[in-house]
């Protein structure tokens, strides 16, 4: 499979530009665990073949101006992909899969503070690779849904993945084939409903922090 | 294969924004920022600028021109800003608010099902 990263021709021949007109970017964010299949369900719905960049961060005090402990940091590398879908003449929405392991969430204000809310793609054999994320997501007041992917193998019964995740009731689980863009696509819808849904009703919409 | 930036010498990185190292929390760019060139590329002008306004003809994303130019988000950060400070890009930033906009939504979910 070709990658995005060994990607040799010039942007110019292989890039699809947007719009002249589009003017407002919006984020959704999949998260999953090693191999659950967020760069599949990106490609699946993407109208770009999937990108991959990466952002650092040195954890101790960037914001300080004192170049004598530099030595002492540590950074953080995180890469992740992404892939975008042009929604009409003004809104372009990107989706991001981003790894949810720990050190990933030191980056998770600069990267995606603002986002619209995460999809949780959950391989059903490794279920707590997921545990992680969500109790960041819930922490963070970023709206989710969980969603597991079929891998062929025997399915779980819903209430029992549900059990497994310790999740709030009224968080969306439904069951995807990342490999399709009709079941990804309607993972994105479900995600989409489930915020609408969350600030129709006051007392229960996220209060998501602004950076 | 490598991932882009990776496999760059830091000192590259550094040279490339005059020693810095952070786009900083006042870095008005976001991921989703759509960049427009303003002026074309003339000579003399850091390759790395050069590339972006080429890219930018058309809006382009923040991330996407990461990704072209191979580069870690915060450098790409600091290289636009240096290009909006100077005029030579503008920038469409995302309609940030505490809520999500109603209307926003329902124009994502028409976008979502019309895929």
């Amino acid at each position: 499979m070709d990658s995005a990263t060994s990607e040799t021709h010039t942007a110019s021949e292989t890039r699809t530009p947007l719009g002249a007109s589009a003017d407002n970017g919006l984020k959704i964010v999949v998260v999953g665990g090693f191999g659950a299949g967020k760069t599949t369900m990106v490609r699946s719905v993407s109208e770009i073949r999937p990108l991959n960049t990466e952002e650092t961060m040195t954890q101790a005090g960037e914001d300080v101006d004192d170049t004598r402990g530099v030595r002492g940091k540590t950074a953080t590398t995180v890469a992740f992909d992404f892939g975008r879908i042009t929604l009409d003449a003004h809104n372009v929405l990107y989706l991001f899969g981003a790894p949810g392991q720990e050190r990933f969430w030191f980056l998770w204000d600069r990267l995606f503070s603002g986002t619209l809310g995460a999809v949780v793609l959950v391989d059903t054999r490794r279920i707590d690779d997921s545990w992680y994320a969500i109790d960041r997501l819930e922490k963070h007041g970023t709206p989710f849904i969980v969603a597991c992917n079929d891998f062929g193998g025997p399915a779980f019964p819903p209430e029992q993945v549900r059990e497994a995740l310790d999740l709030d009731p009224h968080v969306p689980l439904v069951g995807c084939d990342a490999r399709s863009r009709e079941s990804s696509k309607l993972v994105l819808i479900t995600l989409v409903e489930h915020i609408q849904a969350l600030y129709a009703d006051p007392a229960r919409a996220p209060r998501q922090e602004l950076v | 294969m490598s991932r882009p930036g990776r496999d760059d010498a830091p000192d590259r990185l550094y040279t490339l924004t005059q020693g810095r190292s952070s786009s900083g929390p006042d870095n008005p760019f976001d991921l989703v920022t759509l960049v427009v060139a303003e002026c074309d590329p003339v000579p003399g002008m850091q390759s790395e600028h050069a590339a972006i306004l080429r890219l930018t003809e058309r809006p382009t994303a923040v991330v996407e021109i990461a990704a072209e130019l191979k580069l870690p988000v915060s450098i790409t950060r600091i290289l636009l800003s240096d290009l909006l400070a100077a005029g030579r890009v503008s920038a469409r930033h995302p309609r940030r608010a505490a809520v999500p906009d109603p209307d926003i939504l329902e124009q994502v979910l028409v976008g979502l099902r019309n895929l």
